[in-house]
Order: C-alpha cells, then sequence, then structure tokens
C-alpha cells in the first residue's frame, strides 16, 4: 500500500482513539414536502428522523434494524452527510461535523463510505471495474491514474474474493453478489475507518447473502474497519453486528447489546418485530407465539404526540398517548423507550 | 387423480433473445390437490416466476411455452383449439394470482373500487349494484378498515400493506379454487408481512382455497404450506411434505440453502454459504444444472440428468446422490 | 467463483422477473465488445432495417454530392442560357439531357443548381446543430445539475424563447443584417437550442437520482467530474437522435425562410429560394417547383428512416423485441 494511505488499524497515539469514533445527538431530520406555504401558513413536513442518539466505538458493528419509514436509511445518509438534519450533531472522530460541506466535506470522505443497497445501480455501467474501483483512489490523489493504480486495484479486487481478470470487465457481465463485491472494493480502497452499509443483502439471493456478509466480517477483522449496517432483515443483523438499535417511525426504541435485543427484548414493538420474523422451522412456526401487529406505522406528516407505537402497541397505556418516553437506561449495555415496561 | 386441480406436466419454457435461447424452465412436473397450499421456492433464476406465469398463459414476449402442458381440472390450457379461450375464461375467475408489488399492480388513476367491480362485471356479468355489494364484502373480507371510504380512495392513498390487501380481495371476487401469489410479501415490511401471511391462511380455511405460494423465502413457506416443490436452475430439486423436506432435506441444493439461511433464534459464528452462482439457462449444463456448484457431485452428476424419482412416499428429489437419513 | 458466466441475477423486486434478465441481457451486446465488433454489428442491424438503410444511403449521396458539388454538377449554376430557357426535364417532350431536369427561366440547369443548393442546406444544418446544441446541452446540464436558482432561471428563458414567435425574428434580423446564409444560422440557432436544453435537463434529473451518481458524490469526486464523467455520458443516445431529426427540421426551415425571402441573399443558391422563385410559373413549367420540392421532401424522409432506426438501435428492449419476433415465428414454423 503506497505512503498516504490511512493505516488499517486504529492508532493509539492518536488522541482521540478512546471516544467513539462516531457520535450522533439529538438527530432530528425533516424533509419538506409539497410547495411553500404562503406567508402565515406552515410548511408541511415529513418527520423522517426524531431526536436520535446513539454512538458507535471504533472496530464494533452496530446494526441499524427497522422497517419502511423508521427512520434508518435518513439516519445512516445523515451521518454521510449528504442531509443535513434540522437539529442536533454529528461527530466523527471527536469532531464536530454537522456543518461540514464542500472541500472540508471532501476530505471527509476518505474516512466515511458506504455500501449500497442495490448491486444493479450503484456501478455506473459505462466504467470497467478497474476505473470504478480506481476513481476514489485518482479523486483523492493516491495514484494519477488507472494505470497506475491497477496493481493496488488488483490486491483489492482479490481481498473480495475476484479474480483478476474482474478489471477490464463491466458490470454487467457479473451476478449481483459479484457487484456487490465490487462496490465493496471501491468502499475498502481508501481504508475508510467507518462504512455506513445500506441493506447491503437485501437485493441478492439468500445462498449468495452469506457470501457477502461473511466477507464484510473478514474485512472487518482484517482492516478494523467500523460498520453501521443498516437493515430491515433481523436475522442477518444478528449475525453481524455487536450491538442492535431498533428503530421506529423516526426514533430509536430500544438499543442494546446484541444477545439482549434478541433473547431479552424490553419494547413491545421489538418483541413483536422478532416474532413475525418467519424461521424456516415449520414446527417451529406452528408452535411459536406470534404477535401480530394491527394497522400501519403513524403518519409522519403529523405523528401523533405521545409514544409513536401506542396505536399498534398491544400494552398501551392512557400516558402512552400523551407523553413521549425517552431512551432511559434500563442496564449497563440497554437502553429503552417506554412507559409500560 | 381425478381430485387434482391443477396439473403441470412437463413443461418447458424458453425465451428467445439476441444473446441466444434461455432455457428458463426445463421439464417440470407437479401437481397442486383441492385445499392444500403448495410452496414453489427458489431463489432468482430458478425458473420459479416463469412457472407460474405459464400457468396462467402471462409469459412475456419473447418467451413461449415449448413442451409440456398445463391442465386445470383435466383440461388442457396449452394445446387445442379451445385453449386460448379457456384461458381466458378461467383466467381472473377460477384461477386467480396475486403479484409481487402492490404498488405497481394497481392502476393508480382509478379508485380501488373501480377496480375492484371490474372483475366481477367482467367476468360474472354483476351490475354496478351487485359488483359494488360484492367489493364491499371482500374489503371486509381483507380486514380492511373503513371499507366503504377506501372504496372511493385512489391506491396512491393506501399504504404497501392495503393495497396488497385489495389485491387479495381483486383475486378473491370470483371465488377460485386456486390462488397463485409470486411473492405477495417480498415488497412488504416485517409486520406487515405477517398480517397477509396470517390473513392468507385464513382465507384458506375458510374459502376452501388451494394456494400455489412462490417465494425465495424459506421462512414464509414453513409457516403457510403443506408441501414444497424446491426450483433450481430452471427444474424441480426436491418435492414432498414441508415437515419432512425442512427436517431432512435429501437434495444437496436443499440442505444448502437451508444451511446458509440466517436465522433469528440461533447464533453461528459464520454463516455456510453455498460457493459459485446459478448456471447460465442460455447454454444450461447437459448433466445436473447444481452440479458445479455441490459437494457431493460426481462424473455421473456432470454428464447425466438426474430425473425426479421418488424415494418415498410423496417425496421426491432430483439426484444422483440424495442424502439419506443416516 | 464462476467469474464470466453472464448476468442471471435479478432485483427482487421486479415485477416481471424477466424483464430484468432481458434487458440485462441485451445490454451485453452493446458494451464490453471491440469497437470494429460494435461497428460490424451496427453495419448489420442497417442492413436489416430497409427503409434505415435507403435512408442512409441517400443522405450519403447527398453529402458526397454536395462536397464534390463542383466535379458532379453538368453545369455552372449561375450560367444563364437564354436560348434554351424553360427547357421541360429529359422525359417530357422537348428535353434533353444536356439539361436532365431542365431549365429555369434564365436558362439556368435546374440540377446543378440543386446540387450546389444541398451545399447551403447541409452547411447551416449541421451548423445550426453544432451551435443551438452545444448551447443548449451545456445550459440543460447546468440547470440540471445545479437546481435550484440555477435551474429556474434557465427554465424561464427557454419558456421565453420558445414563446418569442420565431418568423418575427427571422424578418427582424433579415431586416437588421440583410437576408444571408449567416443571418439563417443565427435565427435557427436564436429558435433551436431550447429543445436540446430540455432534453438534457430532463435526462440530468433522472440520472443524478441514480445510485451511481451517488456513489460518485461519496467517493468524493467534484461536481464538475459528476457532471461530465457519469452524467454526460448518458445525453450520448437521446441527442444523437435529437440532432439528427432536427437536422431534417433545420433543412425544411431554412427552405421556407429563403422562400419567404428572409433566409439567404437572393443572389444565393438554396432550395427554398428555388422554389420560390419557380412559382410563378408553375403551370407551365412545373419542374421548377418540384423538382426542389421532391428533394427536400427525400432528405426530409431518409432523416426521419434513420432517426427512427437510430432508435431502435439505441434502446436495447426495442431491439430484443425485433430479433424475438423472428425468432419466434420460425421456432413456431419448425415445430408445427
Amino acid at each position: 500500500m503506497p505512503a498516504g494511505t490511512p493505516s488499517p488499524h486504529p492508532d493509539p497515539s492518536v488522541p482521540d482513539f478512546d471516544r467513539p469514533l462516531v457520535e450522533v445527538d439529538h438527530l432530528t431530520i425533516h424533509f419538506p414536502v409539497g410547495r411553500s406555504r404562503l406567508l402565515g401558513r406552515q410548511q408541511q413536513v415529513v418527520h423522517a428522523v426524531e431526536d436520535v442518539s446513539f454512538s458507535i466505538n471504533r472496530g464494533e458493528t452496530l446494526g441499524l434494524a427497522g422497517e419502511s419509514g423508521s427512520g434508518k436509511t435518513t439516519t445512516g445518509r445523515a451521518i454521510l452527510r449528504r442531509i443535513d438534519p434540522k437539529r442536533g450533531t454529528i461527530r466523527f472522530r471527536g469532531r464536530d461535523i454537522t456543518q461540514s460541506s464542500g472541500q472540508a466535506l471532501r476530505h471527509l470522505r476518505r474516512h466515511m463510505q458506504l455500501v449500497f443497497q442495490d448491486p444493479y445501480a450503484s456501478l455506473n455501467p459505462r466504467m470497467n471495474v478497474l476505473d470504478l474501483v480506481a476513481e476514489p483512489l485518482i479523486v483523492h490523489g493516491i495514484y494519477n491514474s488507472t494505470d497506475d493504480a491497477r496493481e493496488y486495484v488488483l490486491e483489492l479486487l482479490e481481498q473480495c474474493g475476484l479474480s483478476a481478470d474482474t478489471a477490464d470487465r463491466f458490470p454487467h457481465a457479473f451476478s449481483g453478489g459479484q457487484r456487490q463485491r465490487i462496490g465493496i472494493a471501491r468502499a475498502i480502497g481508501l481504508r475508510p475507518e467507518f462504512i455506513v452499509a445500506d441493506e447491503p443483502v437485501s437485493a441478492l439471493d439468500v445462498s449468495i447473502r452469506a457470501q457477502v456478509v461473511n466477507l464484510l466480517q473478514d474485512l472487518q477483522d482484517e482492516l478494523g474497519i467500523t460498520y453501521l449496517f443498516i437493515a430491515h432483515d433481523l436475522s442477518v443483523v444478528r449475525h453481524i453486528s455487536n450491538r442492535v438499535a431498533i428503530m421506529y417511525a423516526g426514533q430509536i426504541v430500544e438499543i442494546a447489546d446484541r444477545d439482549t435485543i434478541y433473547e431479552r427484548p424490553l419494547h413491545p414493538y421489538t418483541e413483536a418485530l422478532l416474532s413475525s420474523i418467519p424461521v424456516p422451522n415449520p414446527q417451529l412456526q406452528r408452535d411459536r407465539r406470534r404477535i401480530v401487529l394491527s394497522g400501519e406505522i403513524p403518519d409522519t406528516l403529523e405523528p401523533p404526540s405521545g409514544c409513536r407505537f401506542a396505536s399498534r402497541c398491544p400494552l398501551v397505556e392512557e400516558r402512552c398517548h400523551v407523553e413521549m418516553p425517552s431512551l432511559s437506561p434500563r442496564s449497563e449495555t440497554h437502553d429503552a423507550a417506554c412507559w409500560v415496561r | 387423480m381425478a381430485d387434482r386441480l391443477l396439473e403441470v406436466d412437463g413443461l418447458q419454457v424458453r425465451f428467445f433473445t439476441r444473446r441466444g435461447v434461455v432455457h428458463a424452465v426445463r421439464d417440470v412436473s407437479f401437481g397442486i390437490e383441492r385445499d392444500e397450499t403448495v410452496g414453489l421456492v427458489g431463489e432468482s433464476g430458478s425458473g420459479k416466476s416463469v412457472t407460474s406465469q405459464a400457468i396462467m398463459g402471462l409469459v412475456e414476449f419473447p418467451g413461449s411455452i415449448t413442451a409440456g402442458d398445463v391442465r386445470w381440472k383435466g383440461q388442457s390450457l396449452v394445446h387445442g383449439p379451445t385453449a386460448a379461450a379457456d384461458i381466458k375464461r378461467i383466467r381472473g375467475n377460477e384461477v386467480s394470482m396475486v403479484f409481487q408489488d402492490p404498488m405497481t399492480s394497481l392502476n393508480p388513476v382509478f379508485t380501488i373500487g373501480s377496480q375492484l367491480t371490474e372483475v366481477t362485471r367482467r367476468h360474472l356479468g354483476y351490475s354496478k349494484m351487485q359488483a359494488r355489494e360484492r367489493a364491499l364484502e371482500l374489503l371486509d373480507l381483507v380486514d380492511m378498515s373503513n371499507p366503504r371510504q377506501r372504496f372511493k380512495q385512489f391506491p396512491g392513498e393506501l399504504s404497501g400493506g392495503m393495497r396488497q390487501r385489495v389485491l387479495i380481495a381483486m383475486a378473491l371476487s370470483c371465488e377460485p379454487e386456486l390462488l397463485i401469489a409470486d411473492e405477495p410479501t417480498t415488497a412488504l415490511d416485517v409486520t406487515i408481512q405477517a398480517q397477509i401471511l396470517e390473513l392468507l391462511a385464513e382465507l384458506q380455511e375458510d374459502l376452501g382455497l388451494s394456494v400455489l405460494l412462490i417465494t425465495h423465502d424459506l421462512g414464509v413457506v414453513a409457516g403457510t404450506c403443506d408441501r414444497v416443490c424446491v426450483m433450481y436452475g430452471g427444474r424441480l430439486a426436491e418435492v414432498g411434505p414441508i415437515d419432512d423436506v425442512f427436517e431432512t432435506p435429501t437434495h444437496p441444493y436443499s440442505r444448502g440453502l437451508l444451511n446458509s439461511t440466517p436465522r433469528i433464534d440461533e447464533v453461528t459464528s459464520r454463516l455456510v454459504s453455498i460457493d459459485g452462482a446459478p448456471p447460465d439457462l442460455v447454454a444450461p449444463p447437459i448433466g445436473c444444472p447444481f452440479a458445479a456448484r455441490c459437494e457431493a457431485c460426481s462424473d455421473r452428476c456432470i454428464s447425466e440428468m438426474p430425473e425426479l424419482a421418488t424415494i418415498e412416499k410423496g417425496r421426491d428429489v432430483a439426484c444422483w446422490h440424495p442424502f439419506t437419513a443416516s | 467463483m464462476t467469474l464470466g458466466r453472464n448476468d442471471e441475477g435479478v432485483d427482487l423486486h421486479d415485477v416481471n422477473s424477466l424483464s430484468g434478465d432481458e434487458q440485462t441481457l441485451a445490454g451485453i451486446s452493446r458494451h464490453g465488445r471491440t469497437r470494429t465488433a460494435k461497428a460490424k454489428e451496427l453495419l448489420v442491424e442497417l442492413w436489416h432495417d430497409r427503409a434505415g438503410f435507403i435512408g442512409v444511403c441517400f443522405l450519403s449521396m447527398l453529402v458526397i454530392t454536395a462536397v464534390f458539388a463542383p466535379l458532379v454538377a453538368p453545369h455552372n449554376p449561375r450560367q444563364q442560357d437564354l436560348v434554351n430557357r424553360l427547357q421541360p426535364p429529359v422525359w417530357s417532350d422537348g428535353g434533353d439531357w444536356s439539361f436532365p431536369l431542365g431549365t429555369d427561366g434564365l436558362g439556368r440547369d435546374v440540377l446543378s443548381r440543386l446540387i450546389f443548393g444541398s451545399r447551403v442546406s447541409i452547411f447551416v444544418g449541421l451548423a445550426v446543430l453544432a451551435i443551438a446544441g452545444l448551447v443548449g446541452v451545456i445550459l440543460g446540464v447546468l440547470a440540471g445539475y445545479r437546481g435550484g436558482f440555477t435551474d429556474r432561471f434557465i427554465m424561464r428563458l427557454v419558456d421565453t424563447q420558445v414563446a418569442f414567435p420565431g418568423l418575427l425574428i427571422a424578418i427582424l434580423l433579415a431586416a437588421m443584417i440583410g437576408p444571408s446564409v449567416r443571418t439563417v444560422v443565427i435565427v435557427l440557432s436564436i429558435n433551436g437550442w431550447m429543445i436540446y436544453a430540455r432534453m438534457a435537463r430532463g435526462v440530468v434529473l433522472s440520472v443524478k437520482e441514480t445510485d451511481y451518481v451517488e456513489a460518485a458524490e461519496i467517493i468524493g469526486c467534484k461536481p464538475n467530474r459528476v457532471m461530465w464523467r457519469h452524467i454526460f455520458p448518458n445525453l450520448a443516445a437521446p441527442l444523437t437522435t435529437l440532432a439528427v431529426l432536427e437536422f431534417a427540421r433545420i433543412v425544411l426551415a431554412e427552405a421556407a425562410l429563403s422562400f419567404l425571402g428572409v433566409g439567404v441573399k437572393r443572389t444565393d443558391l438554396s432550395w427554398g429560394l428555388d422554389v420560390a422563385s419557380g412559382q410563378e410559373q408553375i403551370f407551365n413549367s412545373w419542374w421548377l417547383v418540384v423538382m426542389p420540392g421532391v428533394l427536400i421532401s427525400l432528405t426530409v424522409l431518409s432523416v426521419s428512416l434513420v432517426a427512427s432506426w437510430l432508435r431502435v438501435v439505441a434502446d436495447p428492449q426495442e431491439r430484443e423485441k425485433k430479433y424475438g419476433a423472428t425468432q419466434i415465428r420460425r421456432h413456431i414454423k419448425d415445430n408445427g
């Protein structure tokens, strides 16, 4: 690896080594909807993310799970500064990056990258694999041309389980799983410290998902990458995460280390979510106690006051409709936002 | 065989593209009885969706059924002078389909009501009043809140789960005997999926419906089906009762698939995967389609195509070296 | 790892699981091959589309005669020969091969005038394409990519220009700086850039939302690199088709303006001018109007045929449909 690329392993001599790598505080994101109103009337907004706080430590994988409308994808994009938050701060390596833009933001991009959900749309069909994987290296001045970068690119491809003859071919010649590997090779070229993996295996076949998840884990072991693993499939999240945060309607309802969430969930939504997920065991499916929720997620244009899960919660009480519960610590590693439990 | 509703016999579907002829479905045979739910499981490229389209005569250009037969209550829907007319009569009426993506399956410029009533007016000749009554009945049947209000709304005003309920209601309007559901919950959230699957189970029981459920999700199959057909590379790999196939899978692909499915109730440090990728159906291998990825592969597997053979009552597998309980 | 196999994977959220396959399969034949293989394939396809082939042949012939006009034309187009004035074409009574398409009121050879007139048409066509195309595409890409105020401003410009009557500009300009080839080019460019801007903006807006453009931004590409390296190449296909159609329109427009007297100079050579000067004798000497008219029509027709062929070639799904139709017919015929 040429000089100038950041070291793959966290350097204990760096002063911010002990801090969490990523800190998110009271993040709130609203999207304006429709035309801007005339004076005196409020602009309608979608309350995509509301008062979300969490942190991610170096070298760990935080699973961010939830269904559609939970705000998990928006949160991931906000950390990467693709979206401007309405309120809240984002810290990366201890530094406040909430207002970063322009050149400063481009420098930041060396340290945080994204793996996309759709392997078919995330690779420019007109560029061959060499160009695609070399682009970040050229943009950040590590190499001057794709020819210079070729050797390093081949190393990256090999690290991701792709042979050398992949480099001169075009994305359409590859299957979904292979394209996702190409996307991962592109993401790790700069040796970023932090990668947001946004549903990286949802669009892949079941037998291929395992290959890609294993690859991500191997890369974490080799390169010390910190992951924010966004997914709706809790089975996959279980395998790769150290800690898991469950989101519902724009808020974090529960966050804990992996085994606690799956074995001792507190929040009624987490319970319902876990029980909805079908298990490939017919006997177990028949015998399982399943909580089937009624209704849909609340209106994001005018969210209810009080707990957003109240309208569907099997344990709902009076207080839930009136006052919004905040995330409170239930044990050293377990926070939940619920009045009843 | 007298009670068999649907019989698929040696079905072969090919697509004529510029790159070559895609052998999407190669010699598939299975049947569906009354009052049973059959799962058709496979990954992308297995041919499961094309099979369901072929049953309904919906294979898109440039594909066509090149061999084999599909029989509904003994009558062929592929061959014979009345086949085309029969399909039109049966489709939506005795056999109906629910598709994967509720977002695009409903016409956005017509109300739910008009789309619901269209089916009964066309197939059963209902008047506007009768059709409306029936539509409201159906919306109730699928547990739709505020049926009268929904009747006047447009698809864009409904959520994914609600739209899928509408599609199920449409599929049931003429009291079909077979419902073909092609990945009906893939595009839905997990909690909504649970609602829809529960609804399908209720409907199946109350209406005595047979269901052909096509999916890639083994968990969904485990929870809803009586029998399962596993497809790979355009052919059937294994067929059998749900408990048997899941507990003691005999085809190496079924085993591999079950092993590589991450589960919510188990933790393993490393997921098991199946190496390689599905075969190219433009030049399909002569022998077993799974040979290139199979651990138990032998010379015979590469040169000779295994046919679906019965290993015990109700269980068929297409493999030269099936796993047997040991 | 089975590399080298062609794509089977499909977006699980596709309703018709095979249309994803079809598209990918067809796409393979366009990318990833060497240039000569692609060119050969294109020529073969052209041969199969008879209409497109005829169009290309005619246009090629037109361009060649225009370029080699002095060698090809039998006479000097400006040479008057009053003895042989108003001679009909060779196939009518009184015509002969020295003036194959007849002569006009001043005895000038019609064929030679048409050949030299094509130079003007082609020159104007290409010049306007270049100017209007360049300006329109640049403004469209800027508007689409930057959005916000830039977008609104440029689009207002487009709307205003579109609403302004083009003929009025032509007359005004002709009155101010006199009719000439330069005037025609300026007028048609002013009237013609908006369509490129709208098209380019539309393409940019849709491509901007794709994942690979977002990927380029997340990698750290500067806006210029994203615009020109990732977004711009998507314009090639629609731009080509649009340019070809516009060429036809410009040829027609130049003829019309010249006919009205606000195009090229009265002493220049242009098909439109020929029609104008011939209209007085339309009943006695029909060939003076019909010959240039037919040539204009043939040119526009050829261009449309080529554009139609290009549209099919540029769209993988259209190509598949054509191919699939013949194959299925053949298969059914073979198998009974």
